[in-house]
């Protein structure tokens, strides 16, 4: 057995050891890789406004201004490529994504639309004092919450 | 063979009526709330600590529509279909003719006013540890919701759970008078347990179930299938929640986890309770979930 062919089987064993997981990965599509990037970016910036909101970092205007910004900048963000038939929870590994999405997706791009319109409300007043951001902060989280509460599977 | 078969036909006889007898529904009379009188305000706390809306408010209701208590949402089981009945203040379609003594009898014994069982889908397992001082409060909190006089559908159990008797036996086995958490606990966790384990009910979903539905308390909020739905409910033991005290009470108050995901399915209505009580309860909660043994 050559040092090569002895490198490859070692690799081989190895994958096997390591399991599906890595390979998992690699096989979720970019579209379905998109559009959890797309919450990540949504979670990081309501982190910011949550935690002042809970009183755990001090109230800051223009950081809370600035993630409201990038919430409406999200919601704005044409959602056409990032939903392919085929896959929901059901179809593949790694999404939490339920096939009732694909079954009324009128009423998906309606929530969708009420989110922008709720970061709207907030990137208007999250630069105005704590209370006045904390109080549209609910309303966002609300409309995270409809959509979940539909069409997202539990963990 | 003939004297044999007379003791035979005796002794079952003796069976059918002592089984009959301990199948007996419960009741709470007059009696035993003597000396009780409801303070509404202190109601509506234990109203959301306990999580009547969640279950009996209509299908979707949102904001204020969750205080009309009429009923319709349904729940498939494995026994079945549970439709939860109108308990609006409704005179003829709710429960606004009970005595507060057929209230208290429904949540802490599941007997209806007409001396029936009610099916364990309705957690008066849960609600039998509260203290009857809270449920009277509750009672006088109750007189000022709204009526609905949407009729209460029938469940959709098929054979042999639609005999309502047989309750009766999975009582005597699952209906229990003490709480599953018996270690020390602070002060704190002590009422974070009362919250959890007697009003919100968070076993019922949390906990594994077994063969005939009654909750295993050996693996108490182990997490469990998720029984409207795929995936499973999460377990809430410390080595799995990981989150820390503050953070699970302010995920029950704004509905965000520690990464601000926000909170779906079943969660979003109980966060809706949940966000009703004071600071000191949901952290009550927290310390009590923290305590919890790891299974």
């Amino acid at each position: 057995m050559s040092y090569r062919t002895t490198l490859i089987a070692l690799s081989a064993l190895g994958a096997l050891c390591i399991g599906p997981s890595p390979a998992l990965a690699q096989d979720t599509p970019a579209a379905v890789q998109a559009r959890k990037g797309q919450f990540q970016i949504m979670a990081l910036n309501i982190g910011v406004l949550g935690n002042m909101a809970r009183g755990t970092t001090d109230y800051d205007a223009a950081q809370a201004s600035t993630a409201a910004a990038n919430l409406v900048a999200i919601s704005m963000l044409d959602q056409s490529f990032h939903w392919p038939e085929g896959t929901d929870n059901m179809t593949i590994d790694g999404t939490r994504a339920e096939p009732a999405i694909w079954e009324n997706l009128p009423d998906v791009i309606t929530k969708w639309q009420a989110f922008g319109a709720a970061a709207t409300g907030l990137s208007a007043e999250a630069g105005n004092g704590l209370d006045a951001m904390r109080a549209a902060l609910g309303p966002v989280g609300g409309t995270c919450s409809a959509c979940h509460d539909v069409y997202r599977a539990p963990q | 063979m003939h004297r044999i078969f007379t003791v035979f036909c005796v002794m079952a006889l003796i069976g059918s009526v002592a089984a009959w007898a301990v199948t007996r529904p419960g009741v709470i009379t007059d009696a035993d709330l003597d000396g009780l009188s409801g303070d509404p305000i202190a109601g509506a706390a234990v109203f959301w600590a306990a999580g009547c809306a969640s279950c009996h408010a209509a299908t979707g209701a949102t904001g204020d529509a969750r205080l009309t208590l009429s009923g319709g949402q349904r729940f498939v089981s494995d026994y079945g279909v549970f439709v939860a009945p109108n308990i609006s203040m409704h005179p003829q379609h709710g429960i606004g003719g009970w005595s507060v003594a057929q209230f208290v009898s429904a949540l802490q014994m599941g007997t209806s006013p007409a001396g029936h069982h009610y099916y364990p889908a309705f957690p008066y397992t849960a609600y039998r540890l509260a203290e009857r001082q809270d449920l009277v409060d509750l009672w006088a909190y109750w007189q000022g919701l709204p009526a609905s006089d949407m009729p209460s559908q029938p469940h959709e159990l098929g054979f042999p759970y639609s005999i309502r008797r047989a309750v009766g036996v999975w009582n005597l086995r699952y209906l229990r008078d003490d709480f599953t958490i018996t270690a020390d606990l602070s002060a704190e966790a002590t009422r974070g347990r009362y919250l959890v384990e007697a009003l919100a009910h968070c076993a019922e979903c949390h906990t594994p179930r077994d063969a005939l539905g009654g909750l295993d308390r050996a693996a108490w909020m182990a997490g469990a299938p998720n029984p409207s739905g795929s995936g499973t409910i999460p377990p809430l033991t410390p080595d799995k929640l990981t989150w820390s005290q503050a953070e699970i009470a302010a995920y029950l108050n704004d509905g965000f986890t520690p990464d601000f995901d926000s909170a779906g399915g079943s969660m979003v209505s109980v966060i809706a309770n949940m966000a009703m009580l004071s600071d000191a309860d949901r952290l009550a909660i927290a310390a009590y979930l923290k305590a919890l043994p790891a299974p």
